[in-house]
This record gives structure tokens, sequence and C-alpha cells, in this order.
């Protein structure tokens, strides 16, 4: 088409069709590689990958003790339940419950209950870690925020969380140790 | 004939623009005449880092430099690149002692170090190591290859390491300092530190001089520049892709700019 | 804006949004159908490219922003933590370090193409005065994202160019002292510069939108300097412009590509690989390439407070230019003498950037004031008078007369 006294047309849609597509389209995954290592860079970096994973040391604990322990900046609770509190673990009903899972499928080792002390319902940290603390009518953790009761197997048993308390990956490497994560 | 000659001018001023631009760091390494480029095998647009020479050059920081030099930009776990298993780089890293706490009564205690934990340093402090070394400080390693840029990098670590010699007859040696004929002004507060043999490698390589100079030399560049593999590896990539759709744009504006003329 | 009928949408989404906040037809008219005179080359892509580096060096910097610490005990490390252990840190640092070089370079070139072909005379004078702000502002976030790593240069750059500012009589200890937010630089001044490196970006994006409004009244310029007179003369920007500033923009990305991946600190001074340190200045310090023309002005002139006056004057003068120059003919194309003395001063502004980098001694102080001399002297003297005397061409009739006449000439790339 000579050069005419209008400004130019687009060309006609089908002559840029292909070339065009393809030069847009490669721009397009030029733009998403592009994208990707900066989407990236905000996932956990290596250094936060590293510390990861906690050992715990389990021997100094007396039977009915709670401890706290920070891992992946949240707190991991571990209890060392007395003989009453595991057989009425693994005495629930616990197919009737919200969230159906028995004691043995929560715990490496009967005596410790270790579970992630965030509330499934909206994050909030329940209580009953400390010997005075409110541990609610299922003798495990209570939350206050909303008013969810747990079990002495961190599992829940009333009030709105839907969920149990998350038990984290964990191994004893000894009789004494874990290492969670 | 008269609109290509700007056009010509332009790009022959650019490049001298950026000749001049460059100028600065090239004269910067023409210094130290005597520093010789080594054949390394991580340069190049292809270049890799020699796992086994990066392996041996650590155990050439850890069994001698690491007496006075920290690095304190690496951490244990960074070792993985190097080829270590995870149990070695844990038993690696519990052989030293690092300060943590407090406690739940409140006091600092000492604990074995992770493999999350920093490089550990061989002084608490500057002050520390000064007064340790006669007043010099020996400086921190993680970033000493990019410091000597200017100077030859790797290759100017392997001279000054090789350099060391009886000073000539004629040359008057500060007591306490070592001489070197690299090093700016020949004399240096670092003693020789690489003698046949010091070490025994645990790959069986024989500890010449020349050979522990050339892997720690390697394990420092690694040290300061990690990411040189990932990196050449992703610039080529990111070249092929750019030059393929710089034929697709072109055959694009072509077709488009047909239609001018 | 045509005489074509409205309807310019098909989707009858974009035309409800559009008939409510016409953002669809302002975008078609300035990025789609705006009329860009159909001779520009591909000296005219570098304004493209300049905005997209713009826009890459803001996403890159947000996101190493989320990395950084801005804080004299933990920024160096925290850059550190980036180039080690933050997934992909390294190729978004490099590409931020690199890309304020890449970026000046484009910008360079920029301006320098509206020198030659007298994009900044009426009437475009306010965008060209408001590119050389852009300038300016570009300088001053360079300088403050320079000091963040906290590096050697970092440190005793922030100490000299905040010196600069205590030159000014009375006054000047005090301004040096309320740039520090103390009594020398430190956490304060940091802490600051982080705070100013961040925001400055987004001025230049407003005034980069005030420059492309004040572009697209009057129109693009072209290498002939001569105003459009029809249609014919014009193109759309979209496919005609769009396909050959994308061509210009890979082969700038190709270039920069290189230096990232395979010369990334090539750029750098080795000396900001060691960490600040307040009681001992490195013996040798230059700027960035980018700054070397100014630096050698400011050495120059034996002078303090003179020099500092230089100094600001060598960017300041540009914002005049437009009115040192009185020559009604745009295009150096038809100027056969000024020609000459600008791509002298070319040569001028790239002599003076050798003498920035070289040690203050002799002979190079000597040549920084004889390069000096001719920069002022080619905006204060050189330019007014040959706009007087000076006999430029013949100029053609229109655009389209000489495209036309030779239209078998090479393709310019």
């Amino acid at each position: 088409m000579p050069a005419s006294s209008k400004p130019l047309p687009f060309p006609p849609a089908e002559r840029r069709d292909f070339l065009g597509l393809l030069a847009a389209s490669t721009g397009a995954v030029g733009a998403a590689a592009l994208a990707w290592p900066m989407l990236d860079s905000m996932n956990p970096a290596k250094d936060v990958l590293a510390l990861a994973s906690i050992e715990v040391d389990l021997s100094p604990m007396e039977v009915g003790q709670s401890i706290t322990v920070k891992w992946r900046g949240k707190p991991v609770f571990i209890r060392y339940r007395s003989e009453e509190e595991i057989q009425q673990a693994e005495r629930t009903d616990w197919q009737s419950l919200r969230d159906p899972q028995s004691d043995a499928e929560r715990v490496k080792n009967s005596a410790f209950i270790v579970v992630v002390g965030i509330c499934t319902h909206l994050g909030c940290v329940p209580l009953g870690q400390k010997d005075t603390s409110e541990r609610g009518a299922y003798g495990g953790w209570f939350c206050p925020c909303h008013g969810s009761y747990y079990d002495g197997s961190g599992r829940a048993r009333q009030g709105p969380a839907p969920k149990n308390l998350v038990v984290p990956p964990y191994d004893f490497i000894d009789d004494t140790t874990i290492r969670i994560g | 004939m008269m609109k290509r000659k700007p056009l010509f001018l332009y790009s022959l001023l650019c490049s001298l623009l950026w000749a001049c631009v460059l100028a600065p760091s090239l004269s910067l390494a023409a210094e130290q005449a005597t520093v010789a480029k080594q054949p390394w095998s991580f340069r190049g647009i292809f270049g890799s880092f020699d796992k086994a020479s990066l392996r041996r050059g650590y155990e050439v920081y850890d069994q001698v430099c690491a007496s006075c030099h920290s690095l304190r930009f690496l951490h244990y776990r960074d070792l993985e690149t190097l080829g270590y298993s995870r149990a070695q780089i844990a038993a690696l890293a519990a052989r030293l002692e690092v300060e943590d706490g407090p406690n739940d009564e409140g006091e600092m205690f000492s604990r074995a170090a992770l493999p999350s934990d920093r490089f550990v340093a061989p002084f608490a402090n500057d002050e520390a190591a000064r007064t340790a070394n006669l007043g010099a400080l020996p400086p921190d390693l993680s970033l000493i290859v990019a410091q000597l840029a200017g100077k030859g990098g790797a290759d100017f670590i392997y001279a000054l390491l090789t350099g060391y010699s009886e000073p000539p007859e004629s040359f008057e040696l500060t007591p306490g300092l070592s001489y070197n004929k690299v090093f700016k002004g020949n004399a240096i507060a670092m003693p020789a530190p690489l003698f046949e043999d010091m070490i025994a490698y645990s790959d069986g390589e024989k500890a010449s001089v020349e050979r522990m100079a050339r892997d720690v030399a390697q394990f420092l560049a690694w040290a300061s520049d990690p990411s040189l593999e990932q990196r050449k590896r992703i610039g080529l990539r990111v070249v092929i892709f750019l030059t393929l759709f710089f034929v697709v744009a072109f055959l694009y504006k072509r077709r488009v700019w047909a239609r001018v003329r | 804006m045509s005489k074509n009928p409205p309807p310019l949408f098909r989707n009858p989404v974009v035309r409800w949004l559009d008939e409510r906040l016409p953002l669809f037809s302002m975008l078609r008219k300035e990025y789609i159908d705006y009329p860009t005179p159909r001779n520009v080359n591909y000296f005219w892509s570098f304004g493209a490219i300049a905005t997209l580096m713009l826009l890459l060096m803001i996403a890159t910097g947000l996101m190493l922003a989320m990395q950084y610490t801005p804080h004299v005990d933990m920024a160096f490390s925290s850059v550190q933590r980036i180039m080690r252990d933050v997934n992909y840190g390294w190729l978004l640092r490099t590409i931020h370090m690199n890309g304020a070089s890449m970026f000046f370079f484009a910008v360079y070139i920029h301006l320098y193409r509206g020198m030659y072909y007298g994009s900044y005379k009426k009437p475009r004078e306010l965008l060209w005065i408001l590119g050389v702000l852009i300038f300016l502002l570009m300088m001053a976030t360079a300088f403050t994202g320079y000091v963040l790593p906290w590096g050697q240069m970092s440190y005793w750059a922030a100490t000299v160019i905040t010196n600069l500012f205590s030159a000014i009589p009375w006054i000047g200890e005090d301004i040096v002292q309320f740039l520090w937010g103390g009594f020398s630089v430190d956490n304060p001044t940091l802490n600051r510069f982080f705070v100013l490196h961040f925001l400055l970006p987004f001025v230049i994006v407003a005034v980069v939108v005030l420059h492309v409004a004040a572009l697209h009244v009057p129109g693009s310029n072209n290498p002939d300097g001569i105003e459009v007179k029809s249609k014919r003369d014009t193109l759309p920007f979209h496919p005609y412009i769009t396909s050959k500033d994308s061509l210009a923009l890979i082969v700038f990305g190709i270039g920069y590509a290189v230096i990232v991946f395979y010369a990334p600190n090539y750029l750098n001074h080795p000396d900001n690989a060691i960490p600040a340190n307040p009681l001992s200045t490195p013996e040798h310090i230059v700027p960035e390439w980018y700054f070397l023309p100014f630096y050698a002005i400011l050495r120059a002139i034996p002078n303090k407070l003179l020099g500092v006056i230089a100094l600001f004057g060598g960017v300041a003068i540009l914002f005049f230019l437009p009115f040192l120059d009185r020559s009604k003919v745009r295009s150096c194309r038809y100027r056969p003498l000024y020609r000459w003395f600008l791509w002298l001063f070319v040569v001028d502004a790239v002599f003076l950037g050798w003498l920035g980098s070289k040690p203050a001694e002799e002979p190079y102080i000597l040549w920084a004031r004889l390069a000096t001399a001719y920069y002022f002297g080619f905006f204060l003297v050189i330019t007014p008078v040959l706009g007087i005397v000076e006999r430029p061409r013949p100029l053609p009739v229109s655009i389209s007369e000489p495209v036309l006449k030779t239209a078998s000439r090479p393709r310019a790339s």
C-alpha cells in the first residue's frame, strides 16, 4: 500500500496476526520471567528456612508440666500428660468430634502432646499452659478470644474453632529430645 | 547521506563515552603489575567453581586462616553448596562454640554452633583482634575478593599467598612485618601463612603452598560471590531469550513499517 | 480528536467504564493514536527506555526495600543477606544497582538527543524544563540510594556531597547539620536517606506524567526539527512507534543483561564492599560515572564556594538552554556550525567525566579547567552567539517530503 494522504491505518487484522501475537506473547513471557524473581524474593529466605527446625530437650519436664517453645515464630505447646489425662484423651469418643482424630493419631509418645498453640479459629494463643490458667471443661486449652475449648489431646470440642490444634511435624531423636520441623 | 553521519557519530560517541566511563576501573587493575592471571575455572561465560578445590579451600581457611580471620557473612549451612552433607555440616559447626542466651535464669551460655549460625569469628571484636595481632587488624574475608577486585581479586590473593620471600638485601624491613612482593610497599603485617604440607587435605591431594593458595583463593572468590554460577546460568538464558525476542520484534517491526515506504 | 465515529471500544465493560471515566480513551489517545512524526529515528526511543527503566527501578527497589534495614549497624549485613539468602536477592540488587547506570545512560542520550534536534525550543520549553527537573531528581535519588549499602564509598559519598552545602556562607554549617541530623553522617542520616530514596522515585513518576502531558500538547519533535504540517507527516503511535521502541528496548536490554549477569560489579567501586568506617577515608574516592563530569567541574575550581556553585550551575544551566539559544532552527541537521560545537560539547563532557575519575593533581586540574571553561562557554557564549550569526541550511518544506523522496535510503539503526 503506498503512502496516501490519510494517516496510515492500522494494518488489517489478519496481516499482523501472527507476528504481532508472537511478539506480544514473547514480551509477556519475558515480563512474567522478570516478575517471578521479584515475587519469589518475598518467600522465606535461606536464613529463615535454616531456623525452621528446632530441638527441644524434654528431660527436665515433670509430669503435668507444660512448656511453650517458639518454632517458626509461633508458640508450640508441649505438655507432659499424667496417666489420667492420657486415659481421658484416649477414651474420648473421637468419631463424633467435629474434627475426628484419635489421640493415637496425634501423639508420637502418649506421655507428650505437642501442638501448635494457635487457635484454629482466628489465630489467638489459647490459655492452659500455666497450672493456674483456665483450661476449660475439657482439661486442655481454652481460647478466650472467641471461646473455643480444646481437650487434653488438643482437639476442638466446643466453640467456633473448626479444627483441632495443629500437630507440627516432629520426631523423637532420642527418648527425651524432639526435633520440631 | 547527510542523515547517516550523525548516526555514525552517535554510535562512535556512545562507545567513546563508555570507554571513558570504564577506563577508571581498568586503570586500577594495572596498578600491581606482578599479579599474574590464574586460569580460574570460574572465569568466562560458562565458568563455574571447582567444587573439590572449594572444599580444599575451606579446609585451608578452617585450619589456617580462621585462627585470625573471620568470615562473618557466611553461615555453616552455606557449605552445602560445596557438596558437604547436612550431617557433615552439623559436625563441622559443632566443633565451635557460640554464645547464646539468655536462658531461663537470665544467664548467657555457650552452646555448640549450629548449621544456621554464622562462621564463628576468632576474636570477639576488632579491638581484641588488633591486640592479639600487634595492632594490625586481620580483615574479614567474606568479601575480600570483591574488595580486591581492583587489584586482581582472586589472582591477588594467590599472588599474595605465594609472594612471600626473604627481603632483598637493600630492603629495610620494619620489625614485625614480612616481605611480600605484591603487597603495597612490600611489607605486610601478616606473616607467611602457608608452608608445604602444613595441613593434610582430606581428599589426599598434596598440600603444596601453590595448591593451598589456589584452593583458598577460589574458596574466597566463592565466599565473595556465591551466586556466580546461578547468575551465569540465568544470564545465558536471558541473553538467548532476548536475542530470540529481538528477531521476533525485528520481523514484526519490519512488517509494520513496510507499509510506510 | 479524529473524525472517526465515537464507538471506540467494542467491549461493553470497557465502554461502560470509559463513559464514566475516560481512562481508556485517554490511553488510546496518548499511546495508540498519538500522531508521531514519521521520520523520528531510534534516538527517540530513549524516552520510552528511560520510562521503563524508571518502572523497573521502582519495582526492584520495592522488593529490595522489603529486605533492607536502614540502620548503621545492620544496613551492610542486610545487603549481604539480600545477596546471599533472599531468593533471587542477588538478581534484584544487581538489576537495581546497574539499573541506575543504565537509567542515566538512557537519560543522557535522551537529553543529548533533545539538544541535537532542538527539542527544547518553542513550543517545548516547559517540556525541556520538566525534563531537567527529572534529571535533577534522578541525581538526588541516585545519590541517596548509593548511600544505603553503607559501604566505604557510600559513607564517604554521603559525607562529601552533604559537605558541599557547607560552602554556603553564614548558614552552611547549620544546613549540613540539618541534613545529617547530627554532627556527622550517622544513623539519622542513613534513615532519612532511605526515606528520601523511597519517596523521590514517586515524585519522578509525577514529573514524568507532567513531562509526557507537556509532550503531547505540541507533539514530538523530529530529526528535521520542523512542524508537522499534515497528517501525511505522522504515524499513529501504535503499532509504528511501539514496534520501533520495542526493538530499541530489546537491544538496550541485551546490553543491560550482559552487564547484570556477566559484569555485575564492573561499574561498582570495589571499596564499597568494605563496610563504612567513619575513621578512615579510602585513598581515592570517586563518584559513580554519571556524576563524574560534574565532579570534575567541582574540582577544577580552587575556591570552595565557587566550586560548589559551578557544580550546581553545571546542571542548572540546562534549565536556561531554551532561552539561551535564539536560533529559530531546531535541528542540527540544518545548523552547520552549531552542530560541530555541540559535538565538541559532548567530547568535552566525556572528557570531563574522564578527568573526574582521575586524582586531583596536574595536569588533570589544568585540563579540567579548560574543559569547564568550554562547558560553560558553550552555553553562555557559543549558543547565544551562534543563534544570531549562524546561517542555517534551507529547511525542507515538510516532513513527508524528504522522507518520500529518499524512500530508498538505508534504514536508520
